[in-house]
């Protein structure tokens, strides 16, 4: 690695940690009992949309009422995004005049965009209408990302509140995370990614002519749709000359924005971030690595204010630290090895004050090594899945941290309130192992944890495990999901079993040389991607309700304090242990043989 | 449930004027409003009409010109309506054969030049509309360049240098340099 890899790194981590703050503890007024400057300024919008939609402000709802109340919500989203995308053809700015999406993957994106995991099937630029993109993806990017954040505040009022039957209003909770964090956010960031490039205009593709024509090549198909073979057996092709580029426009600086900043996303352009024009300089990249975890991080500290402990905040921030920092230059020095196989050419991939040098197949020249190994472990570290290289022309030791930062359940950082409240599942396992350890009744923040609460922690922590090993077999045994491999061998299971973490951890990135679009996969990875995210919000719902019914326990000489160093390293622990356990023998299959055959 | 329902369909109706509409809207209004040029696809102009854009590269395979990075868009290479990378894994035999193929291009072009190639002028790059190379791979295309142009090989390093960027902020990113943009000056010059 080079000292600018580590400079790189260096500047993110220490512009992120001075956010953490002011941003948590605005999102803590954002969500504060009590009327605020931040809730007063908001009020006129926010009384007017409850009175619009008849929502009752001081309903105090129990878990179940709020368990529902969100998947209603979610489910009415998700058929308005499937309707838009199987009707666009009608409907007005369609300006390349797009067809309807096929019902497998309209379905599939769907899910995809509902449940914060903004998978995609199919490409931006050639499917999707402008107004799809709108109505539909990008108000899902903020409603995905305000219902984590509503959840994980119900979550903690689980610990906060005594002998209470109710957990908040999940109207309000979404509305405040929308109207107070998300949009104003925003804004801000949209703005300052237009100002390097990123394109925001309501205008059709302009085509440019080319300074030097080119020749389009495709393979002749019968009428069958069957490629035609010459006498030698190979495929026939037919040149035509080009002689102009068609270059995309759009209202694309919002929705990236947005997809950034709640963990979605969901690309605007098929590339995603690596699209100049949706990450068009290495400070746009800069800011966009920076927005994925800015919320996520953030909250670590609301938390803390919430419990009246920020000391409980900064151990949990701590704990992602601890496992993210040296995955990502894990991920960095990966990459900046370079690739084994190109070692006999006349290729120079050495680091140098001329080029950046390392595996640049599928990365951007802007982005070089250190930017784009980053951005891959932050991008999977946090279940945003927006990239900014092919993460499947990634080394496989670079290939594998992303994999793994997705296994270990999206809570190193993870989705917006998701993130959180998965890794407070593991704190709750932490604590009883703990408890086990010393035989005393196990409490965290004040609430003894008990049956119950073990019960739907290890439903949390579970779910996802089980989803990505039992669909990856599927997978790979039905013809159906082998079908779609592009790259042969060890890395070509890799592609499967990245797909099934992708989506069963609502991460949404890729390899990308999968052919997904299919109705096997379409449908494998809709299942993946529902049951992990609403099983999981509602069993972290369910102990929400029955902690908050329980009194407070005040610590004793017996209680696990839970801000030392001492839990931070248990909880890293639990963590690493749950996510190596489980996908060992899988890893050791892809990207772990894949490196032993390069390295040979 | 049916207060629930009604209560769920109008916030979501409520959401999406305001997050689908009114925000990309405004964002649209302000963007044109303080950075028109980038909003717009940070477009080169000549007398008034769209020639290309600093953003998006451009192939180029004659030896009189600065080549790109490999892009591995279908049907054409720079396809700005289909982008994407090769997601070639680094042990899969196409990626080595495709390099290869690569670099005898660069040397049938220019035979005299046998140093070792820069990588990422024989790697694809991730959105295959890279419009950049690093300031590696222009000084291995400068003597054929030059060659091909009669020009001097300083006249040549001395437009590369006006096509080059550092780090932005002297920390972020990599040193480049456009190659459309080099191109273009080389055509006009």
């Amino acid at each position: 690695m080079t000292t600018n890899d580590f400079l790189q790194i260096g500047v993110y981590l220490v512009v992120l940690l001075l956010l953490i703050k002011p941003v948590g503890s605005y999102m803590a007024m954002v969500f504060a009992d009590s009327p605020n400057g931040v809730l007063r300024a908001g009020s006129p919008v926010e009384k007017l949309l409850y009175r619009l939609s008849g929502v009752r402000v001081d309903e105090q709802m129990g878990w179940r009422r709020y368990a529902i109340a969100m998947l209603v919500f979610n489910m009415a989203g998700m058929v308005v995004v499937y309707a838009l995308q199987r009707l666009q053809q009608w409907l007005p700015l369609n300006p390349q005049h797009f067809g309807a999406v096929t019902p497998d993957s309209a379905i599939n994106t769907a899910i995809s965009f509902i449940s914060n995991t903004n998978w995609q099937g199919y490409s931006g630029e050639s499917t999707m209408s402008y107004l799809t993109q709108m109505l539909g993806l990008a108000v899902q990017n903020f409603l995905s990302a305000a219902t984590g954040i509503a959840v994980l505040v119900a979550v903690v009022r689980g610990f906060t509140r005594r002998s209470a039957d109710s957990i908040g209003n999940f109207w309000v909770d979404m509305t405040r995370s929308t109207l107070y964090i998300l949009l104003p956010f925003s804004l801000l960031f949209a703005l300052l990614l237009a100002s390097q490039g990123v394109v925001q205009n309501f205008r059709s593709y302009v085509d440019v002519p080319l300074v030097e024509h080119t020749v389009a090549v495709e393979t002749v198909k019968d009428d069958a749709g069957n490629t035609v073979k010459d006498a030698a057996g190979k495929d026939v092709s037919k040149e035509t000359p080009v002689s102009t580029q068609t270059l995309p426009m759009g209202p694309a600086a919002s929705q990236i924005a947005i997809k950034q900043l709640g963990t979605n996303g969901g690309g605007f352009f098929n590339a995603n971030s690596a699209h100049p024009y949706e990450n068009p300089t290495p400070f746009s990249n800069f800011l966009e690595m920076l927005a994925i975890f800015l919320i996520p991080g953030g909250l670590c500290y609301t938390f803390g204010c919430m419990v009246g402990d920020r000391r409980q905040g900064w151990a949990i921030l701590a704990t992602m630290l601890l496992i993210f920092v040296p995955l990502a230059i894990g991920a960095v020095a990966a990459e900046q090895a370079g690739n084994p196989a190109l070692h006999g050419l006349a290729v120079d991939q050495q680091a140098s004050a001329l080029q950046s040098g390392g595996n640049m197949e599928g990365k951007e020249t802007r982005f070089g090594i250190a930017a784009s190994g980053l951005f891959s472990a932050i991008t999977t570290a946090a279940s945003c899945g927006a990239v900014n290289n092919m993460h499947d022309s990634l080394t496989p030791l670079g290939g594998l941290v992303p994999m793994w930062l997705m296994q270990l359940g999206e809570v190193i950082f993870g989705g917006v309130g998701s993130g959180l409240y998965g890794m407070l599942a593991f704190a709750v396992v932490a604590v009883f192992i703990a408890g086990l350890m010393v035989g005393r009744t196990p409490e965290y923040l004040g609430k003894k944890i008990e049956a119950h609460e073990m019960k739907m922690a290890s439903l949390a922590v579970l779910v996802p495990c089980a989803l990505v090993v039992i669909c990856t077999a599927i997978a790979v045994m039905s013809p159906a999901g082998v079908a779609g491999i592009a790259n042969p061998g060890a890395h070509g299971f890799s592609e499967v079993l990245y797909a099934v973490s992708s989506a069963s951890n609502n991460n949404g990135s890729a390899f990308g040389g999968l052919s997904a679009n299919t109705p096997f996969w379409n449908v494998l990875l809709s299942v993946c991607m529902y049951f992990s995210r609403f099983l999981l919000a509602i069993a972290m719902l369910a102990m929400a309700g029955s902690l908050a019914a329980k009194r407070h326990v005040p610590p004793s000489a017996g209680t696990l304090p839970t801000h030392t160093p001492l839990f931070v390293t248990l909880l890293a622990c639990v963590v690493i242990v749950v996510g190596a356990l489980t996908f060992l023998p899988a890893l050791a299959l892809g990207p772990i043989a894949e490196f032993l055959m390069s390295a040979h | 449930m049916g207060r629930l329902i009604r209560s769920a369909v109008m916030m979501l109706l409520l959401m999406t004027v305001l997050t689908g509409v009114f925000y990309p809207l405004l964002t649209t209004g302000l963007a044109q409003l303080l950075f028109p040029s980038q909003a717009n696809g940070s477009l080169i102009e000549k007398d008034g009409k769209p020639v290309g854009s600093t953003l998006i590269g451009q192939a180029f395979t004659d030896p009189k010109y600065f080549w790109g990075r490999p892009s591995a868009t279908t049907p054409q290479p720079n396809n700005g309506t289909a982008s994407g990378g090769s997601n070639l894994g680094p042990t899969n035999p196409a990626l080595t054969d495709a390099v290869k193929q690569r670099i005898d291009a660069l040397h049938a072009a220019d035979p005299a030049n046998t140093a070792a190639v820069p990588v990422d002028l024989v790697t694809a790059s991730g959105s295959g509309l890279d419009p950049e190379i690093s300031p590696a791979a222009a000084a291995y295309q400068v003597p054929r360049v030059a060659r091909v142009r009669g020009l001097s090989v300083a006249q040549v390093q001395a437009m590369v240098e006006a096509a080059t960027s550092g780090r932005q902020l002297g920390v972020l990113g990599e040193p480049r340099v456009n190659v459309l943009k080099l191109n273009m000056a080389l055509d006009g010059h």
